[in-house]
């Protein structure tokens, strides 16, 4: 479905995940926070760089990567982005939903 | 003459001996199986002995049994591999040398990777049953246990046979009832994910099972710790779970060996092409079953149709033929939903869980994703056909090794 977020229209699939990674961009990604009231800080953007760097290379993204990242350790991520941090930092990041689901 | 050395004698190692014992001539090829444990455990037989429905002597065999006599069978731990001489090193020092390599060293629960879990209280009052041990330490606990908060939980995914949590809780629930003590018993079922079934089409078909059940659910539940002086759990969003009796499934892992190698993934699964089973860098090693990286389910029948595949590209790969890319992530499995009843279920990397019948379009008997006492036979027959048919390589009639969409009302993954 379309999605207009600030001046553009993005494709998100039912869940509000960003269909294209191509649409997205720092308006796309300050609109998507907004909406889950988060308030993106400095930490935030290097979390975010970190899942693009992950989505790039193909890795799936866990929890246990998040420990192993160096980037930001678990509870600081907990803190980031409350409840369901994985989920939401990677729909405001404009990538699809991590598949643990095996 | 050359040699294929198989690294593990479980379910999908033991499948391969049995496999290429028929395929590789015999005046060419050396095969040998490498694995330093004595017993064969039927797994799958696990979530059955705690509730005393299995017998110890159902689920265990001597591997040996299972080995065809032309195949060199080495009893002893392994140490490493070392890819860039085509060697294997064992424990006491011996060295083996290969053409190909078969990686089938499994998954194991790691308990260790938790804080807190494998504590004093491990196998007093926090079990795995993954393991014989655990499923038989926590059968004597539930023969004498009086009540309480049962927490039964999943750590983190991938966990081998996925859905076997779920299935304990059921059957506890059934197991409780039996016992005319089910409400001096409060089950909870804790996941990672965001529902019970770890696929969400499945998760809406099948909650009813939960409410009928009277199981209550907490999913997105990210262990953190467990607190075994206040006998609780709890996660990184500061969630406390109570248990007074926790059966967990801690976090399952590659081989240790895999980790000696540098061969291995975070979680020492093997990198591994996800149609072809060739190893993603070495084009002599391949791997099968729960010890690769594939996103496929880690189960038994997983290893059965990646078998069958595999068989054909070593065969291939001898001849310098190119690769079948095949495997498309079939996995097929009964689930326990208790009172004698099971669901079957039938999906790949693509095609989730849905409802229609199996073998045979239309026709059945065996019907997915819905409940049925067809179903419950279906998987108490399956320890027969594990033990006489599987691990022996011989093909099981009708059960194709690419998932057949026919009979079913489809609705593809996005």
């Amino acid at each position: 479905m379309i999605k207009k977020v600030g001046q553009k229209e993005i494709q998100v699939n039912d869940e509000g995940y960003l269909v294209d990674f191509n649409q997205w961009d720092k308006e796309v990604c300050l609109c998507l926070a907004d909406e889950q009231c988060i308030n993106l800080t400095e930490r935030h953007w290097e979390v975010i760089e970190y899942i693009h760097d992950k989505h790039r290379n193909d890795e799936p993204l866990s929890i246990r990567g998040i420990k192993k990242s160096g980037v930001i350790n678990v509870k600081e991520f907990y803190g980031l982005f409350p409840g369901g941090p994985l989920k939401k930092a990677t729909l405001i990041a404009g990538v699809p939903k991590p598949k643990s689901c095996i | 003459m050359k040699n294929l050395l198989i690294l593990g004698a479980g379910t999908a190692g033991t499948m391969m001996a049995n496999h290429l014992n028929s395929k590789l001539p015999k005046n060419d090829w050396q095969i040998t199986i490498v694995d330093q444990e004595k017993t064969h455990y039927y797994q799958p037989g696990f979530l059955f002995l705690p509730f005393d429905i299995y017998s110890t002597k159902q689920v265990k065999k001597n591997g040996k049994k299972f080995i065809p006599k032309r195949v060199n069978y080495i009893q002893k731990k392994i140490e490493q591999i070392i890819p860039e001489q085509n060697q294997v090193t064992l424990a006491d020092g011996e060295s083996l040398s290969y053409d190909i390599l078969i990686i089938a060293t499994g998954a194991k629960i790691a308990p260790e990777e938790i804080e807190g879990m494998s504590g004093p209280k491990w196998y007093e009052n926090i079990f795995d049953f993954y393991t014989y041990d655990g499923a038989k330490a926590l059968r004597n606990k539930l023969r004498e246990w009086e009540g309480g908060k049962l927490v039964v939980h999943i750590s983190e995914m991938p966990i081998k046979c996925p859905v076997a949590p779920l299935e304990f809780a059921f059957l506890a629930d059934s197991f409780f009832k039996n016992k005319g003590m089910r409400d001096k018993v409060d089950i909870t079922f804790v996941t990672p994910l965001s529902g019970a079934f770890t696929k969400p089409k499945a998760t809406k078909t099948l909650h009813y099972l939960l409410e009928e059940k009277n199981i209550k659910e907490v999913t997105d539940f990210n262990i953190e710790r467990v607190d075994q002086e206040n006998n609780k759990i709890i996660d990184y969003a500061d969630t406390e779970i109570e248990y007074d009796l926790l059966v967990t499934v801690p976090t399952n892992m590659g081989d240790a060996m895999i980790e000696r190698s540098g061969m291995g993934d975070d979680l020492n699964f093997v990198p591994t092409h996800k149609a072809t089973l060739q190893s993603i860098n070495h084009d002599n090693i391949f791997a099968i079953g729960d010890a690769t990286n594939l996103p496929a389910s880690k189960a038994g029948s997983v290893a059965h149709f990646e078998a069958e595949i595999l068989t054909e590209n070593i065969q291939r790969y001898i001849k310098g033929e190119e690769l079948k890319a095949e495997f498309d992530g079939h996995s097929n499995c009964f689930v326990e939903t208790g009172n004698g009843k099971a669901l079957l279920i039938d999906f790949n990397y693509t095609q989730e869980p849905v409802e229609g019948t199996f073998p045979f379009p239309g026709v059945g008997p065996l019907n997915l994703l819905k409940e049925s006492r067809a179903n419950h036979m279906g998987k108490m027959a399956f320890r027969w056909v594990y033990w006489n048919m599987l691990i022996k390589g011989v093909h099981i009639p009708f059960v194709s090794t690419q998932m057949s969409t026919k009979g079913k009302k489809l609705e593809t993954i996005k």
